[in-house]
């Protein structure tokens, strides 16, 4: 009562019936995403990158690869060349802009499948270790620490070296290596969880453990899972780009931002826009991924969804205050 | 060995030895066993209210976990109706399982926040299938919301948009709907406000007096257990020291501990509170992993004498009553503490 | 109206106030709307007393201890009034001159003491960090002090415990630490909001024991926030009750608790059980406080209130009473005592 949410103290609604005032409806979530001016700017931009990523590619035809040895390295900002070359050109003459709309596709065929397969199965064990505790627990804590304690690059490096590399087993090493990531919070959540009120409340029924993971567990954990996962997908595009970089993740002539990060960087002091743009993308798609799951996080929580309609700034009642001590 | 062939005129619930053991970490090596129940005799008829009084670390809230068969005894029998719960298995138990239900202390974490009123209600329906065909539902909802005094229409809102005391009447619906035959009240009433514990507890006993439920009332306050309780077991460091009627056990309680208790809580209805004489204890409940020999309660008590620290006292009828026992070498007299007690 | 223009001109007992309330106000800003969290709430606390500030959940009492200790949540404002203490406006006051006060002045002792604790220093460490902070000792002078300290609050062996974290102390000798890191800078007025509503009765009996004898011993104001009829009674001199926000009634807590005036304090005193026999219902207050987005005009009672009439809707019963400091904000308690 002391602290924290000030509904607390003013939350509670009458008793009796009558006196109630009727029930607010929650707000719908693209009604609240409307009224969140950066997490909508968020979600614009990530509809922008999904669809350079879907549609892209056949929109630019073969623009990305056709080299122009006349237009070599051109700087960004000016439209003298087209507009094709308005973020300039690479050493080969390649426009930067149609190779950065071609490399998000690849990007995130690695990366989405990656993030996606770590996250599922990473929470549905680490949920599942959690909630039974004992020698489930200590066995999967034990496996994870084992993934984890061994350099999820060097693994890499050593599966892409025997096998030859292909989206396909860049995405399974990927995948494996990060799923500890999700184990470990899912465990971790999921134990405390375990000693909610609530959970016990689902007991005296009889309710088994499977069914208490996926009612009550997987909603609350949900959330923080989703936001770790955004995260990641940052974490996952680096590596790729380091794996490219390396030479044994993505395989020119297919392109992807990692790729074109590590190929920029020998020429970083004379064309700074080849390394600088790709790069750009990935920060941004990343700040926006974690922008939406932030605001997501609230909006989904019943009980912390007023904060998103709180009205800010305590200007009013400051003012107020100084005229009060000003009479 | 199990209590099988109880007959089945007898008591609804009855618990005997029941004794349970934690193991917790002392050291960063091996850990050490806490004694949480200590040979728990009980019995509970019904519709009968059982009012369970001590204070934290009594083992109230083990002995409940244990009824609702969320812990297992290391030893000791439960019967219920004749059966040992815990030697059913697969459908049996889960059948058993609706005749026990919970209401919890804390009327905030015992309800998911992300789950509305109608959801949490259905909630047990969705373990046990049969009970409720899925067409009746939404009525049944319904009908349990106005049994507790909610309106049909609250069922799509969220626990926070409800009062403490209404959230409290969604967790009293939610137990009522396995139609139980014994709910087990933990602190119902605790987290409430005055006026709103007032209606919870005039529903606790309308639900009683219409459905024949039985209730083992666990509380900290005595006046509640007082008004609500047909009879009374206080609990000290995992045993029961002494039960009785509640009338009995308040105005005239034998065991040291229990005028204590009485004597210790105050009321605002006493106008003699400055003068009143008062048994303050001194310290602090024992640590129940390491208890003291002999008698539990002797390291505080103003009775205590060398026979104490040697030998557990036996439980024994005491004032010639069979249903008053007490556990203790010395029993208070008669009109020793009642004075203390008998206000209110 | 006499009784109106009486309450303005309250007489006062004339030994010195160490702190006075004034016309208090605190709003805080939801999404649906201001809530009135306290609303124009006034009393006096003198040395060497306690005053209860009753109330139930939401009535506003422990917004009004946060914001006389200047820990509002930053969605709650102080929108008027004074809180003089030595003479002193705190509400005037700037933020590092409110923070010298804490402590030697006004001090706050919480109901959850394991959150109050931090749980990565020594309860030694924690209890000689006011000494470090106002009075400049070195470390090991603030810990000799930390013992004497827990000395004195009765905790046992304390010269080897000071080592100690707070999770290995169980919760009534957390409450002791907490309580002793308050007293330890002898505040004139110490706030305790719910200080033994997570302990057991015969701890709590021990806590309230302690608080008494401190009080006493070092002639403070004690305000005691509570819920808890009973711990007023046994443990308050005076008594404010609260209602939506604002007090209703005051004066000394066993005449108060004898011959409640206001409809609400004998509402709140008839649904103690044990008042009636066992078995019977209980009598409680029809309804449930008002939202406090939306107090109805005149008296915030009045929905709840069998005496209610058209008076109370439109005039708000302001606190009016006799020498004693018996005060009631009713228009009709008089017809009430005599039924």
């Amino acid at each position: 009562m002391t602290n924290g949410d000030p509904l607390s103290e003013t939350g509670d609604r009458p008793d009796q019936a009558g006196a109630a005032p009727p029930a607010a409806r929650p707000p719908r979530l693209f009604a609240l995403l409307l009224k969140d001016r950066v997490a909508c700017l968020a979600a614009l931009m990530l509809l922008a990158v999904a669809a350079c990523a879907v549609a892209g590619p056949f929109l630019l035809g073969d623009l990305a690869t056709r080299q122009n040895l006349h237009a070599v390295d051109l700087p960004p900002f000016t439209l003298d060349n087209g507009w094709a070359f308005v973020l300039g050109s690479d050493s080969l003459g390649r426009s930067v802009a149609a190779r950065l709309v071609v490399a998000a596709r690849t990007t995130f065929a690695v990366a989405v499948p990656a993030v996606l397969a770590s996250f599922v199965v990473g929470s549905a064990w680490g949920m599942w270790a959690g909630y039974h505790r004992g020698w489930r627990e200590s066995v999967s804590m034990r496996i994870a620490d084992v993934v984890l304690s061994f350099p999820s690059l060097l693994l890499a490096v050593v599966v892409l070296y025997v096998f030859s590399p292909s989206v396909a087993t860049l995405v399974l090493v990927l995948a494996i290596a990060r799923v500890p990531v999700y184990l470990r919070t899912a465990r971790a959540e999921s134990a405390e969880l375990r000693s909610r009120l609530f959970v016990d409340a689902a007991r005296t029924f009889g309710a088994r453990g499977g069914s208490i993971i996926r009612r009550h567990v997987a909603p609350t954990v949900m959330p923080t899972l989703i936001t770790v996962a955004t995260l990641d997908f940052c974490f996952v595009m680096l590596t790729e780009s380091s794996l490219s970089f390396l030479g044994i993740g993505i395989q020119p002539p297919d392109l992807s931002w990692g790729l074109m990060v590590a190929q920029g960087r020998q020429e970083l002091q004379t064309a700074w826009w080849i390394a600088v743009f790709p790069g750009l993308a990935i920060v941004m798609t990343t700040v926006s991924a974690t922008t939406l799951a932030s605001w997501a996080r609230l909006a989904t929580d019943p009980a912390q969804r007023w904060r998103l309609t709180v009205p800010r700034g305590r200007a009013r009642a400051t003012a107020r205050r100084a005229e009060e001590a000003g009479r | 060995m199990p209590e099988t062939t109880a007959p089945p005129v007898g008591p609804l619930l009855r618990a005997s030895g029941l004794t349970k053991s934690f193991r917790v970490p002392r050291s960063a090596s091996g850990s050490t066993s806490l004694r949480a129940l200590d040979g728990v005799d009980l019995t509970l008829d019904r519709g009968e209210t059982l009012g369970l009084v001590g204070e934290s670390g009594c083992g109230k809230s083990t002995l409940a976990r244990v009824l609702l068969m969320l812990e297992r005894p290391d030893r000791g029998t439960l019967s219920f109706d004749g059966t040992d719960p815990f030697a059913l298995r697969g459908k049996q138990l889960l059948a058993w399982r609706r005749r026990v239900q919970m209401v919890f202390q804390d009327p905030f974490a015992s309800l998911n926040p992300r789950l509305n009123a109608a959801e949490l209600i259905s909630e047990p329906w969705r373990t046990h299938r049969d009970l409720v065909p899925r067409r009746d539902r939404a009525e049944r909802v319904r009908r349990l919301l106005e049994m507790v005094g909610l309106r049909a229409g609250d069922a799509h809102r969220y626990p926070q948009e409800f009062s403490g005391g209404q959230r409290q009447r969604i967790g009293i619906a939610r137990a009522l709907a396995l139609d139980p035959d014994v709910i087990v009240c933990d602190e119902p009433v605790s987290a409430l406000d005055l006026s709103v514990q007032a209606q919870v507890l005039n529903l606790l006993a309308e639900l009683q007096a219409e459905l024949g439920v039985s209730y083992v009332f666990i509380s900290h306050d005595l006046s509640v257990v007082r008004h609500v309780a047909d009879r009374v077991a206080v609990m000290y460091l995992g045993g029961v020291v002494e039960t009785g009627s509640t009338e009995e056990i308040f105005t005239n309680p034998r065991h040291p501990y229990t005028a204590a208790l009485l004597s210790s809580a105050p009321s605002p209805l006493r106008s003699d509170a400055p003068s009143r004489e008062r048994i303050l204890l001194t310290g602090e409940v024992p640590s129940p992993v390491d208890p003291p020999s002999g008698c539990r309660f002797r390291t505080r008590c103003r009775h205590s004498e060398d026979l104490c620290s040697r030998t557990a006292p036996p439980v024994e009828a005491v004032s010639g009553d069979p249903a008053h026992t007490a556990a203790c070498h010395f029993p208070l007299g008669p009109a020793s503490a009642g004075s203390g007690a008998s206000g209110g | 109206m006499n009784a109106l223009r009486e309450s303005i001109h309250r007489t006062r007992p004339t030994d010195p106030a160490a702190m006075e309330v004034d016309g208090l106000s605190v709003d805080i800003r939801t999404p649906e709307g201001v809530a009135h969290a306290v609303r124009d709430v006034s009393f006096t606390v003198r040395s060497g007393r306690t005053l209860a500030l009753l109330g139930e959940s939401g009535c506003g009492k422990s917004m009004t201890a946060l914001a006389i200790a200047g820990l509002l949540d930053p969605v709650a404002d102080v929108v008027g009034g004074r809180i003089r203490l030595n003479g002193a406006d705190l509400l005037a006051l700037g933020a590092s001159e409110r923070r010298r006060l804490a402590g030697p002045e006004l001090a706050i002792v919480f109901q959850d003491a394991l959150t109050a604790l931090n749980p990565v220093f020594t309860v030694g460490a924690q209890l000689g960090e006011p000494f470090r902070i106002h009075e400049g000792l070195s470390r090991r002078a603030a810990r000799d002090r930390a013992v004497e300290l827990m000395e004195r609050v009765g905790i046992p062996e304390a010269r080897s415990r000071a080592g100690a974290y707070p999770h290995q102390f169980s919760g009534g000798m957390r409450q002791r630490l907490l309580i002793a890191m308050a007293v330890a800078l002898r505040p004139s007025v110490l706030l305790a909001d719910e200080p033994t509503t997570a302990l057991d009765v015969t701890v709590q009996a021990q806590i309230m024991e302690l608080l008494r004898d401190l009080r006493t011993e070092r002639d403070m104001a004690l305000v005691l926030i509570t819920h808890d009829l009973a711990v007023a009674a046994e443990h308050a001199d005076d008594v404010a009750v609260m209602y939506a926000g604002a007090i209703v009634e005051t004066g000394p807590i066993g005449e108060v608790f004898a011959a409640p005036r206001h409809p609400y304090t004998r509402g709140l005193l008839s649904s103690v059980p044990g008042g009636g026999r066992p078995g019977e219902p209980l009598r409680f207050i029809p309804g449930s406080p008002p939202d406090l987005r939306a107090v109805p005009s005149g008296c915030a009672f009045r929905s709840r209130c069998h005496l209610a009439r058209e008076r109370c809707a439109s005039h708000r019963p302001e606190l009016s009473g006799d020498e004693r400091g018996r005060t009631v904000a009713c228009h009709y308690w008089k017809e009430a005592t005599d039924a």
